[in-house]
């Protein structure tokens, strides 16, 4: 057995982003002792990098605005693939939500009345994000941070010491879920960086918020933390993962220099007024307004900008198209040859507002062109061009708990559960989404941990810890040259190498516009790399090492990336966050089915799966007819583009 | 594109004890000094340990001291060098090193639990704050704070006087108190607490002496000493004469 250090709480948060944070209050105010786990420090999770806002229909900038607003837009947004009780919950809660931030203390921008301000974003029918100039992110880490302090010190001063309700365990990894023999969650298996010491934290109720995967595509506006950790953890401990061929292209990344290829040009510089053109000058959005939108957007250059200041007699213009749309037509425009002269195309604000609205109103936009790029974007227009963003699919998720299915006390919410966004998020639904599901995963969890009392608890199983701790350390154990022999033995891996090869594979094959024949490629290399990553082999020692957490995150983003690859090969449709060109067209037949991943082997040892038919095994399942009412919202002619002939008549 | 290969000294070590490094390694155009110790890592030491996340200048991780000077590694252009110059990278110096370039950086955390929160106020319920943006203006600029802690790590109160480390919340969390101190809504005095004298008694404001240490190095560009500290120094010496609150208004004059 093992011996490694343990703690017992009621619930483990994994992640300390957004949604982890939001969970975790919810379950110390429900009178659970809650412990947060994440692997960077406390209050530098990939929240702090959201720029634009929090979308919430608070109707402040425009009294039309409602839930049943945001919640048609959600959906068209996703091209109704959407959990349609996830998007009704997540328009009714987000006001609340962020009002209840007020109370904590974040500070947004204001109205003239002295409300809370709101911005136009793409897809959205209202300016609806409210946000603190293009630090949106920051405000709402820190709020939560300095919310979960407030607590600690409550709990200070009811105990005597802060950690006694709520703890955060920085710099700790997860990287196994423990089950006890009826399946259900017993605790978590961590290393700590610091130390590189393992512990164990038993616990019935786990909730999993650790965000993305672009750290499997190489040009990625995500940081190293993205790389598919609770995704994996969800899959190996047998729960399904929903609809993983959606992976967000975000439209505007940086192009130029190398180094900061990826970096996100936040949304909002389109919201304020900011325009896409091509190298012979000509605003190409105009010609790439899809059929299922025709009604909605400018069809003129001219009316696009009436729009900004009247809202209410103008269409607004097609730059603030979904996502998925302008990321689509930048790619175009690129491959026809009027691409800027690093591959993308111009993001100009210099000659839509004076130097200084922009520099008030995007100010880290500024300072970012400006330091890592010598561009002056009140002087010229940027580069930009798609980079992996944001990932649709996720852990299957009950809509109003936030429970995993088939696992009981696991639960998701954040980036890593599927389900909301459907085939692509609107831009400001993700920060919102983090605070109603977090709370709701934080709430139901609390609840489960207590309703089970002290002796109902699962308790954790031995061999489980045994085999966690020997998977961990295996990188320092990876085969050597053998004795006698010329270099090429068996030399152990490189983990860097893999990892570049692994994101080179996605990106080029799995990328934004996907091919049948490229993603069967794709699944070969993943195979390779598989085997070779058994290989990946570590110098030094435990404390901090980075080559070996990156060892261990192989594992993960092996995994998700087999999923996204397999789930994209099998819809032959082309829908939100997924371009096929072999299959150009959206097809309503396919919008009734989800497609599911599980684990090809239920007791998770991955050295037994077949090296040619991979780790996963999909399925199909047929989507939940969205509820008469909320059909009610829209037109009918809006309608027959999106449902199949049985639906409508349903 | 153009590539050089540059001398890099860069600290290795641990809580026992460690040195300077030597390294050559390649640069290209547009990089940063975060990227050359990436390559550094991919290529000629794995194990080499760093802080970072964001690599836009947003979460404040990766800071450390490049050539002496307290800076975030990933908005640290290789081009504000010389091709030949030496670049030397050394852990942050106030926090004791835990490895390589990460320090522990715990201070800072429990200073933060030693500011009161906010106190929301009673007569008003989620929904109804109103406030006007040039009221909030100033505490959103503290707000903009993206805890580098490279002006904690900076400041001569603490830098090399590991003794005042308990008595003074370094220049990151007396801007805090500054910043709940300004905010409009905060309903601390409902509560009997006095923020500008909790500056002053219990987070160790009479030790600052206005050097402005901090706000050069502030890569948010906080102005950290006139916008938070100072003010916070005159509104907490009415009842007490503190003379570097008049030296501080005669600079800040002069300034102008
Ligand atoms: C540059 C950028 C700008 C964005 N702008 C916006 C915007 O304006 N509006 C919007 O709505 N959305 C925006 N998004 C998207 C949004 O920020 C993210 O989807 C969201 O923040 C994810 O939050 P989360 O709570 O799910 O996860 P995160 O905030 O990423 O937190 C994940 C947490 O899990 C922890 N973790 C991960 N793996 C493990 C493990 N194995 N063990 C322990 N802990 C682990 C991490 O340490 C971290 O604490 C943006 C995204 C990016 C990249
Ligand atoms: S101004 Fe005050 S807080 Fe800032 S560095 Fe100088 S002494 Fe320290
Ligand atoms: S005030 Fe500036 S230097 Fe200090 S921690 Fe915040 S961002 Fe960093
Ligand atoms: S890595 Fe985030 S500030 Fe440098």
């Amino acid at each position: 057995m093992t011996q490694v250090e343990r703690q017992q709480w009621d619930v483990v948060v994994v992640g300390a982003g957004g949604a982890g944070l939001r969970a975790a209050i919810e379950a110390r105010e429900q009178g659970a002792r809650t412990a947060v786990i994440c692997k960077s420090l406390f209050g530098k999770a990939h929240t702090v990098m959201a720029e634009g806002g929090i979308a919430a229909a608070m109707a402040n900038a425009n009294e039309h605005d409602g839930w049943q607003v945001h919640f048609r837009d959600t959906m068209r947004g996703g091209k109704f693939l959407n959990q349609w009780r996830m998007a009704e919950l997540h328009a009714q809660e987000a006001p609340d939500r962020v009002w209840e931030l007020e109370t904590w203390g974040a500070l947004f921008d204001r109205t003239a009345d002295g409300r809370i301000s709101q911005r136009n974003f793409g897809g959205h029918e209202y300016p609806r994000l409210a946000h603190v100039g293009d630090r949106t992110g920051l405000e709402l880490i820190r709020t939560l941070q300095q919310k979960t302090v407030a607590l600690q010190q409550e709990d200070f001063r009811e105990r005597g010491d802060y950690e006694s309700g709520l703890k955060v365990f920085q710099e700790c990894t997860v990287t196994r879920i423990l089950k006890d023999e009826d399946g259900r969650v017993s605790g978590v298996f961590c290393y700590e960086r610091e130390s590189g010491r393992f512990f164990v934290i038993e616990a019935p109720a786990v909730v999993i918020s650790t965000g993305g995967i672009g750290k499997s595509f190489k040009v990625t506006s995500n940081s190293w933390e993205y790389t598919g950790d609770g995704h994996a953890l969800a899959l190996l401990a047998g729960a399904p993962l929903l609809n993983m061929e959606f992976v967000q292209f975000h439209p505007t990344g940086m192009v130029w220099p190398p180094s900061v290829k990826g970096i996100l040009v936040t949304e909002s510089v389109r919201g304020d007024g900011g325009v896409l053109r091509n190298s012979e000058g000509k605003r190409f959005m105009f010609d790439y307004i899809p059929d299922v939108f025709k009604e909605k957007y400018a069809e003129t250059e001219a009316e696009g900008d009436r729009w900004y200041d009247d809202p209410d007699h103008n269409r607004r213009p097609p730059e603030l198209l979904p996502r998925d749309e302008v990321a689509r037509a930048i790619n175009a425009e690129v491959k026809a040859g009027r691409g800027s002269p690093h591959g993308g195309v111009f993001l100009d604000v210099s000659t839509r507002m004076p130097a200084e609205v922009i520099r008030r109103r995007l100010p880290s936009m500024y300072h970012q062109f400006k330091e890592l790029a010598d561009v002056d974007i009140t002087a010229e227009a940027m580069e930009v061009g798609p980079t992996c963003h944001y990932v649709m699919g996720g852990i299957a998720v009950d809509s109003d708990s936030a429970a995993a299915r088939g696992v009981p006390g696991l639960y998701a919410a954040g980036e890593v559960a599927g389900g909301m966004h459907g085939s692509n998020r609107l831009g400001g639904n993700s920060l919102s989404d983090l605070l109603v599901f977090g709370r709701r995963a934080g709430l139901h969890a609390a609840q489960y941990a207590g309703g089970l009392g002290e002796g109902g608890r699962p308790a954790v199983d031995e061999d489980q810890v045994d085999a966690a701790a020997a998977e961990a350390l295996r990188p320092f154990s990876a085969e050597g040259p053998v004795e006698g022999e010329p270099d090429e033995g068996r030399p152990p891996e490189n983990p860097y190498t893999l990892h570049q090869e692994l994101q080179q594979t996605m990106n080029d094959l799995v990328g934004i516009i996907r091919r049948e024949p490229e993603m069967g490629q794709a699944l070969e290399k993943l195979g390779e790399l598989r085997v070779r990553a058994r290989r990946a082999g570590v110098e030094g020692h435990r404390q901090f090492n980075p080559g070996w957490h990156l060892a261990l995150d192989l594992r993960n983003m092996l995994l998700v990336s087999e999923c996204i690859a397999r789930a994209a090969l099998e819809r032959t449709e082309s829908r939100g966050g997924h371009t096929r060109e072999d299959w150009p067209e959206m097809d309503r037949q396919w919008r009734r089915a989800n497609l599911l991943c599980r684990l090809a082997d239920p007791t998770g040892n991955l050295a037994a799966t077949d090296p040619v038919r991979g780790q996963i095994r999909l399925s199909r399942e047929e989507t939940e007819p969205v509820r008469p009412d909320l059909l009610a919202l829209f037109e009918k002619e809006e309608l027959v583009k999106y449902l199949s002939e049985e639906e409508l008549h349903e | 594109m153009s590539s050089y290969e540059a001398g890099f000294r860069v600290w290795r070590g641990d809580t026992e004890g460690g040195g300077l490094e030597d390294f050559k390694v390649e640069v290209h155009d547009g990089e940063v000094v975060l990227d050359i110790i990436h390559r550094l890592q991919a290529t000629q030491a794995p194990d080499l340990a760093v802080r970072w996340n964001c690599k836009a200048g947003k979460c404040g991780s990766c800071s450390a001291e490049v050539n002496g000077r307290p800076r975030l590694m990933c908005m640290t252009r290789m081009s504000v060098f010389t091709r030949d110059e030496v670049i030397t990278v050394t852990p942050l110096r106030a926090f004791p090193v835990v490895r390589d370039l990460v320090t522990d950086v715990g201070f800072n955390y429990t200073k933060a639990r030693e500011v009161p929160a906010f106190v929301p106020p009673s007569d008003l319920g989620p929904g109804e704050y109103r406030m006007m943006q040039e009221d909030v203006d100033r505490s959103q600029e503290f707000r903009k704070c993206i805890e580098c802690f490279l002006c904690q790590d900076t400041c001569h109160v603490v830098r090399d006087h590991e003794e005042n480390k308990g008595a003074f919340a370094g220049p990151r969390f007396l801007m805090r108190v500054a910043e709940l101190d300004m905010h409009p809504l905060d309903a601390a005095d409902a509560e009997g607490l006095d923020r500008k004298t909790t500056a002053q008694d219990e987070h160790g404001l009479g030790y600052c002496n206005i050097t402005k240490c901090c706000t050069e190095v502030c890569p948010e560009q906080i102005r950290i000493t006139d916008n938070a500290l100072i003010p916070l120094k005159e509104r907490a010496a009415d009842r007490k004469y503190d003379p570097l609150v008049w030296l501080g208004n005669t600079i800040r004059r002069r300034g102008r």
